[in-house]
């Protein structure tokens, strides 16, 4: 209802469009060819790769991507950013929780400066801000991550079933999801954190992974609708197989490839909504292990007089953000059968 | 048309319906709830009995909730607890709209106005360093925190360079007459025109910081959906009739490459709206917002119920709406 | 032999030159980071003022982009062209984006293969009707409209006006098709390009269209190239045909010669997989063996050698020229071993030409 509407009336005009598309491929002057007339090379090429498990779909990607610079920032960023997270308490030098710099606080300058030793200075509690950006890495992969797989589960679950099985099923999950995508995502991120009266980082995951169940949910659906028309599928049911091994070993897997995107890019959203959150007051108020978006969040008094504290997570949330954005763009491109040139 | 029509809103109703409920008993059925918001941890056990029968909470939660149905019909929502306490929360909604509106308004506008011409432009150069260039300039812009971007402007031109006010809607002494509530019209309508550009330099950093998410997805939906039309065979006919660019970029590559962009530009509304109460607190600007993230912060559920729904609402109907507007840009689509 | 009605029939135009004149016309694709893939290989043809003439093959022939490179159309990126295209004199090729932009729609027409790909979805027919009308001959809209009625009215659509305010999905296919047609003759070209016109249709549409096209250009005297990869439309249409394989020009003749005397084994194994009403019972249809994915370069040997059943060592290893055949007026052969003669005194028969 209300939205959802729009997007599937056009989902699904555009859906012919690629029929059409396909009907007449090799005409269309797109493919190294150029080629003439109909039932050229490229339309039993499409057959094959919608035909094709998913799995073998991500090695050709992989193939393509191994040489496409954008994925590789975006990996290394995120390699990079991964392993920080990893190794941070090793490599920060100082203890991140630990008000060393306190006793320079004074009501007149309540930020300790830069100094030998501590080259970023302290935070408004006295403790060493580069230690604590070192570390927040752990944190904030921890929240992005668990967000990210708390919606992708809920929704790959929710939108299996509608697609897979149709019928009232169906409706019923599709209503809720309604329901959902009716309110802004990022709105309703809050509503949800603000029904604790006390948050915790659980409370912000949850907020952010709720939100993310409705767009995997209808990831999924469409993915399994349009495949229970498929050859594959039906040459699996003439076969007799039973429905749950085909949704299982036949469809699931060819709709890897989508769910990885969106997770990627999902997660890029998660950090800077964890962000958000915190800079509303919804946010985990533990800080004992730093995280980027409570840090930020927490910097909003000192903005105009200390911007430097509110940069620093700002630039690491940013270029991670990025990393995982560019990873994830770059994925779609490669999997998706249209693109390939 | 009209049974398109009647079921659309039918559907809207059942999801205003449902949410109405499920807003209702989250927010009160969780643990916390407004009395430990209101009282925080002092309080004695006689304090929040006696304030939870003046709040009616410790009546059963159906009654609670029919009581508040009924209330929506008499037009009363209940009276805010913390963001401006004793007075209705329909009252706060309709005082706060004008600006929120104001606001989205003209950031959608920037957005939209910049982002369509740059995707074309885009997706024409595809590959050269200005698409490039573009297209880094869009990442960028989703993946800055909305209200992090805010405080930069407003530190950078506000605090440091000082040309532009850092907050609310207008400055001390210059008050306008209120005919919509939107200072910016309120003054262009009425000749005041200090006022309008009073209120015009208030807004202009608030609507660039919420312009920016949609600025981006639009620009990139704009650019992907031209790259394809160009691909189309219908483009490659315009040209073999030789028509001037004029008629073939309007015609043919934009009447249909603007087609995703509708319904792109009608979700976006939801961005708006949730970037609004990021914005409007950086830049304390008096509208929803700001209503909203107040009641975040003091657990306001009263106030939140009604703010979140009118949201909801209004994200549906201009969803509606952009759904209809489909039916004219698009012969195919058939609404039935 | 000879073309019995293909009398030239615009008076104007100069003895001698032809009014269309493909010269070593060569188009590469050019990837970055790929050697560049080459679609045509100077290829030459003529196209005398109000003639027929055919280019056919199969996918990936060449054919389609050497019509785009006549009508200007080939994206600029990616593609290199060679060569010289003139028409009336002129080196298309050489003309500035608004000159041939002058000429496209004007001069120069083509009616494309899936006619609902090719219309625009959200304009209605009229307005892309009329569009040609105003952008060359500078008419106003309501004599641009009455104008586009008649145009419909010609090419067969009923009930014109109506149509005039339809969309393209509203149509059939075969309407949409005639309404292509109609834009394309909207302004009388000289030359119209029909690329593979009927091959989205239904085959009794395809034969309407096919008689429809050969009225207009009769009547009108347009020249017209006919781009496809089936021989029976070519039987009913073309004066003069040009066989491609592999980017190249394998055999050219007129039509009652290449039937009749097919040399070129390609050529042969396209008429031989035509079904025929009077073949004997059980006689099974002989396709082309392979694809064109079989290819081996030009520049190694003859393209066609993996799928040819005459091929011999001297084939993969030397390209053959496209040279006058000795037997027949006109026809021109590139083959080692062609049809029609014992292929065991091709070589005999070449060295003793060469001589």
């Amino acid at each position: 209802m209300g939205i959802p509407n729009g997007p599937r009336t056009w989902a699904e005009s555009k859906k012919k469009r690629i029929d059409t598309l396909a009907a007449s491929a090799g005409r269309s002057g797109r493919g190294e060819g150029a080629g003439d007339g109909p039932g050229g090379p490229a339309t039993g090429e499409a057959g094959a790769l919608k035909g094709a498990e998913g799995v073998s779909l991500l090695a050709a990607a992989w193939r393509r991507l191994r040489r496409n610079a954008v994925f590789l920032i975006g990996a290394a960023i995120v390699l990079v950013f991964v392993a920080l997270a990893i190794i941070a308490p090793w490599i920060a030098p100082h203890d991140p929780a630990g008000r060393i710099l306190v006793d320079q606080i004074r009501p007149s300058n309540p930020i300790p400066q830069p100094q030998p030793g501590f080259p970023l200075g302290g935070d408004s509690s006295g403790r060493d801000l580069l230690s604590r950006l070192l570390v927040g890495a752990r944190q904030t992969l921890f929240v992005g991550v668990m967000a990210t797989l708390g919606g992708l589960s809920g929704g790959v679950l929710l939108g299996t079933l509608a697609g897979a099985f149709g019928g009232p099923i169906d409706s019923l999950i599709m209503r809720i999801v309604d329901v959902m995508l009716s309110i802004p995502a990022l709105l309703m991120a809050f509503t949800i954190a603000a029904m604790f009266a006390k948050p915790t980082q659980w409370t912000v995951i949850m907020a952010i992974a709720i939100v993310q169940v409705p767009i995997f949910a209808r990831l999924l659906r469409g993915s399994m609708l349009a495949q229970r028309r498929s050859d594959h599928v039906l040459a699996a049911r003439a076969l007799g197989v039973k429905q749950a091994p085909i949704v299982i070993r036949h469809m699931l897997p060819n709709s890897f490839g989508p769910v990885i995107v969106q997770a990627t890019l999902v997660i890029a959203g998660a950090i800077i909504d964890a962000a958000a959150l915190s800079f509303l007051g919804l946010g985990n108020p533990d800080d004992r292990s730093p995280e980027w978006g409570q840090m930020l969040g927490k910097a909003q008094e000192f903005f105009n007089t200390f911007p430097h504290l509110a940069m620093w997570p700002a630039a690491c949330i940013i270029v991670v953000a990025l990393g995982f954005t560019l990873m994830g763009e770059s994925l779609r491109e490669a999997l998706d059968p249209k693109s390939q040139r | 048309m009209l049974g398109y029509l009647i079921r659309r809103i039918l559907q809207m109703l059942l999801a205003l319906g449902v949410l109405s409920i499920l807003l209702f008993a989250w927010l009160r059925l969780l643990p916390g709830g407004p009395v430990s918001a209101l009282l925080g941890d002092r309080g004695t056990d006689e304090d929040r009995a006696n304030l939870e029968a003046a709040l009616g909470l410790d009546q059963p939660i159906y009654v609670q909730y029919l009581k508040f149905m009924g209330r929506i019909f008499h037009g009363e929502f209940g009276p805010s607890t913390g963001v401006r306490p004793g007075y209705d929360a329909m009252e706060i909604f309709l005082d706060r709209l004008p600006a929120t509106i104001e606001l989205s308004f003209l950031a959608m506008l920037i957005a939209v106005s910049l982002a369509i011409p740059l995707g074309y432009l885009a997706a024409s150069k595809r590959g050269r360093l200005l698409d490039n260039g573009l297209i880094a300039v869009s990442l960028v812009g989703v993946a800055i925190p909305v209200f992090f971007l805010a405080f930069v402007l407003k530190y950078y031109f506000a605090v440091k360079l000082g040309v532009l006010p850092p907050s609310g809607r207008n400055s001390i002494g210059i008050e306008g007459t209120r005919v919509t509530g939107m200072f910016l019209l309120d003054g262009v309508l009425t000749g005041e025109w200090d006022v309008a550009w009073d209120a015009a330099r208030h807004l202009i950093l608030p609507a660039l910081a919420l312009a920016t998410i949609p600025f981006a997805v639009i620009f990139r939906i704009t650019r992907a959906s031209v790259l394809e039309v160009l691909d189309e065979d219908y483009v490659r006919t315009a040209r073999a009739k030789g028509l001037t660019s004029r008629v073939l970029r309007g015609r043919h590559v934009l009447r249909n490459a603007l087609i995703p962009v509708v319904t792109t530009i009608g979700l976006q509304i939801g961005a708006l709206l949730s970037g609004a109460v990021l914005t409007e607190r950086v830049f304390n600007v008096r509208g929803l917002g700001q209503a909203l993230a107040l009641g975040f912060e003091t657990r306001d559920y009263t106030v939140l119920q009604v703010l979140v729904m009118m949201a909801a609402l209004i994200y549906i109907v201009v969803n509606l709406i952009v759904d209809l507007t489909y039916a004219f840009i698009d012969p195919r689509v058939r609404l039935g | 032999m000879g073309r019995p009605q293909s009398v030239p029939r615009r008076t104007a135009q100069a003895a001698g030159e032809p009014m269309l004149r493909v010269e070593d016309l060569s188009i590469k694709f050019v990837r970055r980071g790929q050697e560049p893939t080459i679609a045509v290989d100077s290829i030459s043809f003529d196209v005398q003022a109000g003639q027929t003439v055919g280019l056919v093959g199969e996918s990936g022939c060449g054919k389609s982009v050497t019509a785009l490179a006549i009508m200007g159309l080939l994206p600029p990126r990616g593609n290199r062209v060679e060569g010289e295209i003139h028409f009336d004199g002129t080196d298309l090729l050489s003309l500035s984006d608004k000159q041939m932009r002058d000429r496209r729609g004007q001069e120069l027409a083509m009616v494309f293969q899936d006619p609902l790909s090719s219309l625009n979805p959200v304009v209605p027919l009229g307005v892309q009707v009329c569009e040609v009308l105003e952008r060359h001959k500078g008419m106003r809209h309501g004599a641009a409209r009455r104008r586009s009625a008649e145009l419909l009215d010609k090419v067969g659509v009923p009930d014109p006006t109506r149509r005039l305010d339809e969309y393209p999905h509203q149509l059939s296919g075969g309407m949409r098709q005639r309404a292509l047609i109609a834009m394309a003759l909207a302004c009388e070209p000289r030359l119209l390009i029909a690329d593979e016109p009927t091959t989205a249709l239904d085959v009794t549409i395809q034969a309407q269209i096919l008689a429809l096209l050969k009225e207009l250009v009769t009547e009108s005297g347009t020249a017209l190239v006919m781009i496809t990869h089936d021989l029976g439309v070519v039987a009913g249409l073309c004066d003069q045909v040009n066989v491609l394989y592999g980017g190249r020009i394998v055999e050219r003749a007129d039509r009652f010669e290449l039937f009749a005397r097919p040399r070129h084994p390609y050529t042969n194994g396209l008429l031989a997989s035509i079904p025929r009403l009077n073949s004997p019972r059980g006689q099974r249809l002989k396709p082309v063996p392979g694809s064109v994915a079989d290819n081996i370069p030009w520049q190694v040997g003859c393209a066609f050698s993996p799928r040819c059943g005459a091929a011999s060592e001297l084939c993969r290893a030397e390209a053959p020229h496209l040279e006058r055949d000795e037997g027949g007026a006109g026809h021109e052969i590139r083959c080692h071993h062609p049809v029609g003669r014992p292929s065991e005194s091709a070589d005999d028969a070449r060295s003793a030409q060469d001589e």
